[in-house]
This record gives C-alpha cells, structure tokens and sequence, in this order.
C-alpha cells in the first residue's frame, strides 16, 4: 500500500508521481510575447525612476522594460545583465514586492505594479535560452584573484573581475557551484536545474577556474591564498545555523531547515523524500516559507509556520507569507517553542504565547502544543569559521566602502559580510562592487 | 430621449452613422448584417464601369499600426474598387433598398473622366431606386494610376467639371468624397461647390506605407516581396480628418455646403466631434473593420445620451456649433496667459512632466529630493506638454491668471482686455501700418 498525506511518521512517497511535478512546477511561468508587451507598455518610463533607487543592483528598469515594449529583448537583458549578472535567477527569488515593485508609481497609484521582475525574468530567458555570452573579457591584466565561495556574491565578483581581465579561480566548500541558488532556494521558483545552468552561461565570460569541495579553513586558508593571490574576495555565506535552545532539539526529525532544503533541491526523484504527516517549521524568514511550502508541496498532511513575534515583524514579505498561506499552510504567530516532546523521534512540540514589552518579547506563561512528527528548524543562520585576522562587526565581517575588510588585499561580500539584508540581488551588488574596487586597487586606479 | 433622425441633403436615415464606402459595404449580404444591427444607412462600395471588374491582389490588402495591447490604431490598404460584376451590385442595392426603405443608400461610383461614361452609370443606379450618389474622387491607390480617384480629386478643374456632368445627369443628390492628399483642401471642394455638388464627403484615405519588414527590406503590406503606397485611415487619421472638416465648415467659399465627415470615427464622441464641426453626419469604416457592426448600438446610445445630459434635442441643436470657434492663429487671444499646476495629492510622482519640461521644453518644473515637482511660474509658458505626458488625467490644470496679476515670466501685469498678434508691437505688419 502506497503513502498518503495521512501515513503517520516520516516517510516518502505521499502523493502520485505526477502530483510531485505538478507541485514543484514553475510558480509563476514565464510571460509569452504578447503578455510581455501589454506589461512592458504600462512602464511610464518615470523620470530618476524610484524602481532603479529600489534595486539594491540599481538595473535600469525603465530602460530594460523600454526594450522589451519595442521588440527588443536582447538589448533589454544586456541592459539587465550590465548590472547584474545574475538577473536571471534574480529574476526568480527577489521579493519584488519589497524592492522595485513596491515603489512602482503604478503600484502607488493603483495597488498594480508594473511585473518587473516577472519581464526582466522574459528578457533574461531569451538571451539565455540562447547561449550566447552577452559580455567580452578584457585583454588579460596578469592579476590573479581568488573568490571563495561560489553562491550570489562569489559569482558576480569573479564575473566582473574576469571581464576586466583578471585571472579568477573560484573556491566553493560545496560539489556544485551556486551557493544558495542551487542549495537554498525553494525548487519551484527556479526549475529546470536554472542555477546550474545560469553558472554555466555566466562562466562564458572565460578566465574563471572553479574549483568545487575547497572549504576555507580546510582544504585553503586565508593566509595561504593572500601569498598566492593578488587579492581575495570571500563569500563564505552563513554557515552555521542557529540553535534553537528549547528542550528536546536533540530528538530524531528535527533537523535544520536549510539542511533539509538543500537535500530537496539535489533529490532528483521527489518521491523519494521523506516527509512528515505533521511538520512544524520553526521560523519566520524566507527559509521558514520556502521549508513549509515544499512540506505541503510533498505531500505533508499538516504543516504549521510558528513564528514568536507578530506577522508584521516577519521577514517573509507578504507575497511569500500568501503563499505559503495559498498552498495551505497554517501561520502562527506570537509563539516561541518550549519543548519538544516524544519517545525518540518527536511527537510534539510545546508552544508558549508571547507579548511585546518594553523589556523585550517575554512569555505570557499560556502554552499550546502542535502535533509534530517533524521540525524544521529555520530561525537564522550565523557566521561561521571566519578567518582569523578579520575584524567582525556584530556576527559578520566588517566592512568599509566596498567590501574592503580590516586586511589589505581582502574583499568580502554576500551574507557573511555586515551590512547586507540577506538577499540574492544584495549579494550580487555587493560581489559586483567589490570587483570593481578589486579592480581599480589592482590597476591602481583606487 | 433625444432624436437622432438624421436628414442628409434630403436622404433620411434613422440616425446620423452610415457606413463609409469601403469592404463592409460591397455586398448585400454584409450591408443587410449593418442595417440588422442599426446603421442609419451605408455608401455602397465604389461601382466601376460595366465590363471586366478590376482585380484585386491576392495578397495582404491591409496594413496595421498597433497601440498598446494591439489595439488598432491606424489600417491602411490596397483594395480596389468593387471587384465583383456592375449588374451584381445594382441588383443587390436595389434589393436592400427595397427591403431597409428607412436606411440611407448613397452609391460610390468611380468611372473614367469622360461625361458618357457617368452619364451611363448614373442612369443605371438609378434604376436601383438609391437614395444619391458619392462621387469617389480619393482613392489614393491603383485607380488613381489610371485616371480615376485621387487622380481626379487633386486637380480642382476635374472635380467641378465631374460634379456638372453628374449634377446634369441625374435627379439624385451628388456627395463628392475628397481626398486628402492634396495641399488645401478647399480647393477641391470649391470645385466641387461649383460644380453644383450637394455635399462633400471626407476624408478618403490618405497616401501612407504602414510600416517596413526589415528582414525583407520591403513595404508592409508586403506581396510577393514588394509593397505600395496605401489608404491610410482609422483612429489614427481623426486629426487630420477633423481639421480638414473645419476647413471646409469655415470657408466663406462654401459656407452652408453640407459635410459627410469621415476619418478614424470609433465613438459617439469622434461623431459628435465631427458633427460639432460641421459635419451632417458621419460615416465610419476602420472600426467596424476591427468590432463589426454591433459598435453602431454603443454610438447610437452615447450620442443619445450625451445629447440628453446636454440639453440637446435634434442634431441640428448642435450641428456645427464648434465653427465660430475654429480661428486662425492670428486672432487667438495673446492676453490668455496660464500656468500650469500640479496637484500634489493626484500626482503619482512619475516625473514625466519634470524630464519633458526640463530635457525638451522651459525647464519649468522643479524635482525635491522627496520627488514632489512644482511648477515654476516665472519659466512655465503654459505649453501644455506636462498636462500631455502626465499618465494621470486631471492632475495637472491650468490656471488662467487674472487680470491685474503679474506673469512672474514675463514681469508684465496680465490685461484684462482681448489682444491678438495682428495688433501686437512685435508684428512687423503693424509697424509697417503705422
């Protein structure tokens, strides 16, 4: 007898093979041609447009969208890439909504924004889908650098390093490059295996060597890299996770989110995944929804999003808390877990309610507990083996201008550098902008 | 309920919107579907002479202009007068007629310019029972190559001396239909005053290549990898149809000489618009081309209502009550002086006013930081630009200053009486005068 969302425990094979894909299609397919024009025609091509303020990448939106209204979008997503050269899977997981969208005058002025992301996703593909690299590298400078960490920051630094010419190798703990795009993001906002694809179309640039299952502080050290190198960039990302310190989070099924992401995204056969009949995701970022969503999506009878402040402090935007909300799961907020309660494997977990005071988030003391015969936990990840020498800010390294950090020749960038919000698009800015000081340190521009 | 009987040089129809002489009007089989969905009347597609009919392309005849969401905003083509036998075509008119007596049924006819060859078709629509004729001096394409149409109405002393011959050849009104594609206007239809005409009809289509196939390198439409010139016409030609209306409506030459107004009518308003202007009616092609024919019941209740909330009864209540207002340059008011303004809550703070004032016109509009845009009274000229560009209707107006205030542009206090440029200092034929 077959699995079913009602199977007690943890077990794969819930849903028919068909409902696996069907689930883990594309969220929102791409627009056809025609769809893409009737978009791109409500741009009003503002003036110092509030969208381009909005980008962390700063894209030329209006200019982008211009070019696809006028039967252009080749041109559109070199205007796209020039900026960021990760617009594609940019494209995909911006929270648009927070960024350029939600500044749209359209959106002010009519509660409907112009797609943004939903056209640069149109341009993108095109260009893409075509295999051409949009980009030619500089003649060669003879400058080595070394980028480690091949997510978000890591690329679009050695992109923009190697287009100038520079010599790259790029170091990744990981088998495959990526970072958070290829193990972090949930699977049906980048089908069709796109991270790796987008590695390959963006490696076209020529001149970067990746070197896959280098970890720093294992298998390279900082100190070892500054001798080689002419310049560093780290990426490194975040890590550690964060404990959860509640009783119990030793207990089978409790597991990391991020660890159970990533395992979803390299599962080539979905039905295969294991999955609980009641999961309770611990959590109230993006890694919470994208863990909730992709429960439901494998076919978990019960899944509840536990949040200990109130929705509005969420850092899933709405559209993600929609969502999640849309594919049926259940959003609790104001709760902080206890315990976790069970023989072994968990079977529950205990809920305290929680107020604001001015003192901080306290206890009310009223409990609750949900059924849980799994837990994932996704309450933040953390900084974890920074090179000795680097001057922290906070949990992150510090940074001055772009990307500079407290040694000479080392740049950082992405999650695990202070500063940021923790987004694709962020790091991607940040990676770019370091290339560019990179560069002009090394021609002596700087 | 307002009236919308409409009496067009004495051919009467149950309301003002006829069909213009084109494809939804070369057989009885469509033009019966017009009248069954509420078409006052139709201009039957231009009749040729007896004989061979011409022949039309097998290719593409028509050419598109798009605006957002492929909304059609100008068509042009290549088509022919009725490719279909003369006898075919007067018997199905004389049918229609028969069967719709209340509907208008005005024939086109285009023969060659010789007074036998009008007199013989004239004869025959006759027998047909038609309520008048349109004379189709416009055709820009294929006919006019071959001495007829546009060939015709662009040389004046043709169209007068077509007029005479079809005036003294038949009992029914004579509407001649102009062409555009000339300098004036009211030379054509001077001459076709003169001539004795009823009325006049336009705009026909006017010369135009929609646009280019860059792969091919050639014309669109394109056939067999060469194009032509066409009739261009649809929403896309109004202005210019409007303009050439007034025209006619405010020649001293023509005064009274009844108008059929065509060119790009979509709306109750285009017609009313027209109508305003002088037109007795209307006649529309492109936009059944791109609805059909069901778009008459919205024109028939958007002029009955406006017509309504305006107090106006018939069509002639308000039948060229636009004209006295169409000057020429010359005499506008010089002492009108505007500003413009923005309205802080409406605005949207796109800033496509700010980058039209500032990159092409007087840099006349002021960006804060906090994206408000403000109005510089002592640059803005009021050209209206901002109030053109900006998405939201309504959010910028103008102000009209008072007399006694001071144009902080100019420094000049505003006066209060009317000023025009043929008594300005700056006129050199004033200084002449004196």
């Amino acid at each position: 007898m077959a699995n079913t969302p009602l199977t007690p425990g943890v077990v794969s094979g819930r849903l028919a093979p068909e409902t696996y894909r069907d689930n883990f299609a594309d969220k929102a397919p791409p627009l056809t041609a025609h769809e893409a024009r009737v978009a791109a025609d409500r741009c009003y091509f503002c003036h110092d447009a509030p969208c381009v303020t909005a980008c962390p990448t700063a894209i030329d939106i209006p200019l982008f969208i211009r070019e696809i209204a006028t039967g252009a979008p080749r041109a559109s997503a070199r205007t796209i890439f020039e900026q960021n050269i990760l617009g594609g899977m940019c494209a995909r997981v911006c929270p648009t909504e927070q960024l350029c969208e939600e500044v749209c005058v359209r959106e002010v002025a009519e509660g409907k924004p112009v797609e943004i992301g939903r056209l640069q996703r149109f341009a993108t593909d095109i260009l893409m889908a075509e295999g051409a690299h949009p980009f030619t590298r500089a003649e060669p400078t003879g400058k080595r650098v070394a980028v480690v960490g091949a997510g978000p920051a890591g690329l679009a630094c050695a992109h923009r390093l190697a287009m100038k010419g520079h010599a790259v190798d790029l170091f990744d703990a990981k088998p495959k490059a990526g970072g958070l795009n290829e193990y972090g993001i949930a699977a049906y906002k980048t089908v069709n295996d796109f991270a790796q694809a987008e590695v390959e179309w963006l490696l076209g640039i020529g001149g970067i060597a990746v070197h896959n299952g280098k970890a720093l502080g294992r298998d390279l050290s900082l100190d070892g890299l500054r001798s080689e190198y002419d310049a560093i960039f780290l990426a490194i990302g975040l890590g550690g996770v964060n404990a959860l310190r509640a009783e119990g989070e030793e207990r089978s099924h409790v597991r990391d989110a991020v660890d159970f992401i990533a395992e979803l995204r390299q599962t080539k056969d979905l039905s295969a995944l294991p999955v609980g009949r009641h999961v309770v995701v611990i959590g109230g970022g993006m890694t919470a929804v994208d863990a909730a969503v992709q429960s439901k999506l494998l076919g978990a009878e019960n899944v509840t999003m536990v949040y200990r402040r109130g929705r509005e402090a969420m850092s899933a935007s709405e559209a993600e808390q929609n969502l999640a909300a849309s594919k049926g799961v259940r959003i609790v907020t104001g709760a902080a877990p206890l315990r976790l309660l069970g023989e072994g494997a968990v079977e529950a977990v205990e809920f305290a309610y929680t107020k604001e005071t001015d003192a901080g988030l306290e206890l009310t003391g009223e409990t609750f507990r949900l059924k849980a015969d799994q837990v994932l936990k996704a309450i933040g990840q953390s900084l974890e083996g920074a090179p000795e020498g680097l001057a922290l800010s906070g949990r992150k390294i510090a940074v001055t201008g772009p990307g500079r950090t407290s040694l000479p020749g080392v740049w950082v960038g992405g999650d695990c550098a202070a500063g940021g919000d923790d987004l694709t698009v962020t790091a991607v800015a940040e990676g770019r902008d370091a290339a560019k000081d990179i560069h002009a340190t090394l021609m002596g521009e700087g | 309920m307002a009236d919308l009987r409409n009496d067009f040089v004495g051919i009467k129809s149950p309301n003002p919107f006829w069909l213009a002489s084109a494809p939804p009007t070369d057989k009885e089989y469509n033009v019966v579907r017009a009248f069954e969905a509420g078409w006052g009347g139709v201009v039957w597609k231009t009749l040729g002479e007896d004989g061979p009919p011409v022949v039309n392309v097998n290719g593409p005849r028509y050419g598109a202009i798009y605006g957002a969401d492929r909304r059609l905003l100008g068509l042009n083509n290549i088509e022919l007068i009725t490719d279909r036998p003369l006898e075919v075509n007067l018997r199905e008119i004389k049918t229609v007629k028969r069967d719709w007596p209340d509907r208008a049924m005005v024939v086109s006819l285009m023969v060659p310019c010789e007074e036998e060859a009008w007199k013989r078709i004239l004869a025959r629509v006759e027998e047909t029972g038609a309520d008048g004729v349109e004379l189709n001096f416009g055709c820009p394409h294929g006919m006019s190559e071959r001495g007829m149409g546009s060939a015709v109405g662009q040389v004046p002393e043709y169209v007068e001396m077509v007029t005479r011959w079809c005036k003294a050849n038949t009992r029914m009104p004579v509407i001649v239909k102009l062409t555009p594609n000339i300098t004036d206007i009211r030379l054509a239809s001077r001459a076709a005053h003169k001539g004795g005409a009823d009325a006049v009809s336009l705009i026909n289509t006017i010369n135009s290549i929609t646009s280019v196939d860059l792969d091919l390198m050639c014309p669109e439409p394109t056939i067999d990898g060469k194009g032509t010139h066409g009739g261009y016409c649809g929403p896309a030609v109004k202005p210019i149809a409007l303009n050439m209306v007034a025209e006619i409506a405010r020649d001293p030459q023509t005064r009274g000489l009844p108008i059929s107004g065509i060119g790009g009518v979509t709306t109750w308003k285009d017609a009313a618009e027209f109508m305003a202007l002088g037109a007795g009616n209307v006649q529309v092609c492109t936009a059944v081309m791109t609805y059909g024919f069901r778009i008459v019941q919205e024109m028939i209740a958007g002029m009955s209502d406006w017509m309504d909330r305006k107090g106006f009864s018939t069509l002639s209540d308000f039948t060229g009550m636009a004209v006295p207002n169409v000057t020429d340059w010359q005499y506008l008011n010089l002492n009108y002086i505007t500003k413009a303004v923005i309205d802080q809550e409406a605005c949207i703070k796109c800033g496509r006013c700010y980058a039209a004032c500032e990159d092409t016109s007087h840099q006349a509009i002021g960006m804060t930081p906090e994206r408000r845009f403000v109005v510089k009274d002592e640059e803005c000229v009021a050209c209206n630009l901002c109030v053109d560009v900006c998405p939201v209707e309504g959010c910028i107006t103008m102000r009209r200053l008072a007399p006694g205030e001071v144009d902080p542009r100019t420094g000049k206090t505003v006066p209060a009486d009317y000023g025009n440029w043929t008594a300005h200092p700056n006129n050199p034929a004033v200084r002449a005068a004196e």
